[in-house]
């Protein structure tokens, strides 16, 4: 990894960029649902297809596979989406 | 009755053989402390080395997950402030062992309720007993009594008559103050319980057992049972045996044997559910060859569950108890998870059309769709016991489900298996 030279700007998220990448290589993230909450707006499923379906009574049903890097920012488009707050990343 | 004499005392003391049944049940109930000490000898010291003995017991969870104890009482002890739950809510309505447990042994419950606060430096215990059993009147409130002066405070609980309110996190929600219905977790009630403490949540059977171990040591509970489920366990016996109750075996005890001390055997019943509602439907040729015990009972997709053994007679029709329980299941749902809310009655219906007669197949099409659909999405692990039960009854059933097929329901059903009433969620 070549070090920035001196003088040169970083950007200012330089550090939560570099974790999350970091992260992101390391720890497996998993999609889940909480279920108690979850009043099946369907929004979800919209809006993340990939990894989200319904079930018969609209409801999510959601992929148990760990979310792959490329996908991650359609997980928390969706995780942002959901009116109920219901949805969220579980690591490891 | 039970000799308290000194002599009996002495004799009592000394571990019984290692070998010997009863562990759980005496012959004669003990309802005071005095004959409790009479027959089990005084409770040992408690100490943090209990955990260590419990772990070489290979004691696991018989409230139904079979969760190694050890692991439980070690992950609380780390925690700051403690508590302790036991739990014999027992709202399976095919098992009946925890109630003739505490009337039978209720010191030796909280000996071991006792014993864990200890080990794991907890210094509140409570007691969670079913609200129709009787409340604060319950046997149990005399035997608390009894330890007024234990530096352990221990409350007596009578918890609404539901049935997921046993699960340990709707137990520990309701303790503290909400309703008696499963949170999400995590956290688990391990890590964040009763009053946001870490919490013990421990089957009243359980820590009898561990009140045994603390006192004859590992090497005595593995005297019975296998390598793997070391020890006795209780099972409640119902359904059509003639000789219905609770009675204690080693783990590893042929099935047949467990049938025949209920007065029936495989010859004589058309399936046997093993483990509880929640558990799995057996033919009698499946029951014929296993032995209650964990790995004997995964070759045929059972597991011990919480020792209920239910059988229904062979002639008998099974699909209208598999029907009849379905519903009750469905309606047990807490109201709180979509795909159980739904899902449920969604099978029951498809049951009850099985029932009446399934002609076009639409029901057996749709069970096999729901079935999958609703496992593993509850914030419990209701839906999932609902499709255990269901698709292993669909299997042993199949020819009550061919005949309702082509000759509708039955014209007079008798159905055995309990559907009690449920009460309220607080």
């Amino acid at each position: 990894m070549p070090v920035a030279a001196a003088g040169v700007p970083r950007p200012p998220d330089w550090r939560l960029a570099m974790t999350d990448r970091l992260r992101l290589r390391v720890v497996d993230e998993h999609l889940a649902v909480n279920p108690i909450t979850c009043v099946g707006h369907g929004l979800c499923a919209e809006l993340f297809p990939e990894w989200i379906t319904l079930d018969d009574w609209g409801y999510p049903i959601i992929d148990p596979r760990p979310v792959p890097p490329q996908l991650r920012e359609h997980a928390k488009r969706a995780i942002e989406a959901c009116p109920t707050l219901a949805l969220l990343l579980r690591r490891g | 009755m039970i000799d308290v004499t000194d002599a009996g005392r002495r004799a009592a003391t000394r571990p019984p053989a290692a070998g010997a049944l009863p562990r759980l049940l005496p012959a004669e109930p003990l309802p005071t402390l005095r004959e409790h000490e009479a027959y089990y000898g005084a409770a040992p010291q408690a100490s943090r080395t209990l955990i260590a003995e419990v772990e070489r017991s290979g004691l696991r969870g018989r409230g139904g997950a079979a969760f190694p104890t050890a692991v439980k009482l070690a992950a609380v002890a780390r925690g700051r402030r403690p508590v302790v739950v036991v739990n014999a809510t027992e709202g399976e309505p095919a098992s009946n062992k925890d109630k003739v447990l505490l009337s039978h042994a209720p010191h030796l419950v909280l000996d071991g309720a006792l014993l864990a606060a200890e080990a794991v430096g907890a210094t509140e215990v409570h007691v969670c007993i079913e609200r129709r059993a009787g409340g604060p009147n319950h046997s149990l409130s005399r035997a608390i009594a009894e330890r007024a002066q234990t530096k352990v405070a221990i409350g007596l609980h009578d918890a609404p008559d539901r049935y997921v309110g046993g699960e340990e996190s709707a137990l520990v929600n309701w303790l503290n103050g909400g309703d008696a219905k499963p949170t999400f977790t995590p956290p688990r009630p391990f890590e964040r319980g009763v009053g946001g403490r870490p919490t013990l949540v421990q089957n009243a059977e359980t820590l009898a057992q561990l009140a045994l171990i603390a006192r004859y040591g590992a090497t005595w509970f593995r005297g019975l049972g296998t390598d793997d489920d070391p020890g006795t366990t209780l099972l409640t016996l119902s359904g059509s045996v003639p000789r219905p109750g609770v009675c204690e075996v080693p783990f590893g005890y042929p099935l047949t044997d467990v049938l025949r001390l209920g007065g029936t055997s495989p010859s004589e019943v058309s399936a046997v559910l093993v483990g509880g509602y929640f558990g799995t439907w057996l033919s009698p040729a499946a029951a014929a060859r296993v032995t209650y015990d964990r790995s004997s009972l995964s070759s045929v997709g059972a597991s011990p569950g919480c020792g209920v053994v239910a059988t229904v007679a062979s002639g008998a029709c099974g699909l209208v108890e598999l029907a009849r329980v379905t519903r009750w299941l469905a309606q047990q749902n807490a109201g709180q998870c979509g795909p159980c809310v739904n899902g449920l009655p969604a099978i029951a219906d498809a049951v009850d059309a099985l029932y009446a007669g399934d002609r076009a197949g639409h029901a057996q099409a749709r069970l096999a769709r729901w079935l999958d659909m609703v496992q593993g999405r509850g914030a419990c692990r209701h839906p999932d016991g609902v499709a255990r039960f269901v698709r292993s009854g669909l299997n042993v059933f199949a020819s009550d489900i061919e005949r309702h097929r082509r000759h509708g329901p039955c014209p007079s059903p008798q159905p055995v298996f309990p559907v009690p009433p449920t009460g309220g969620w607080r």
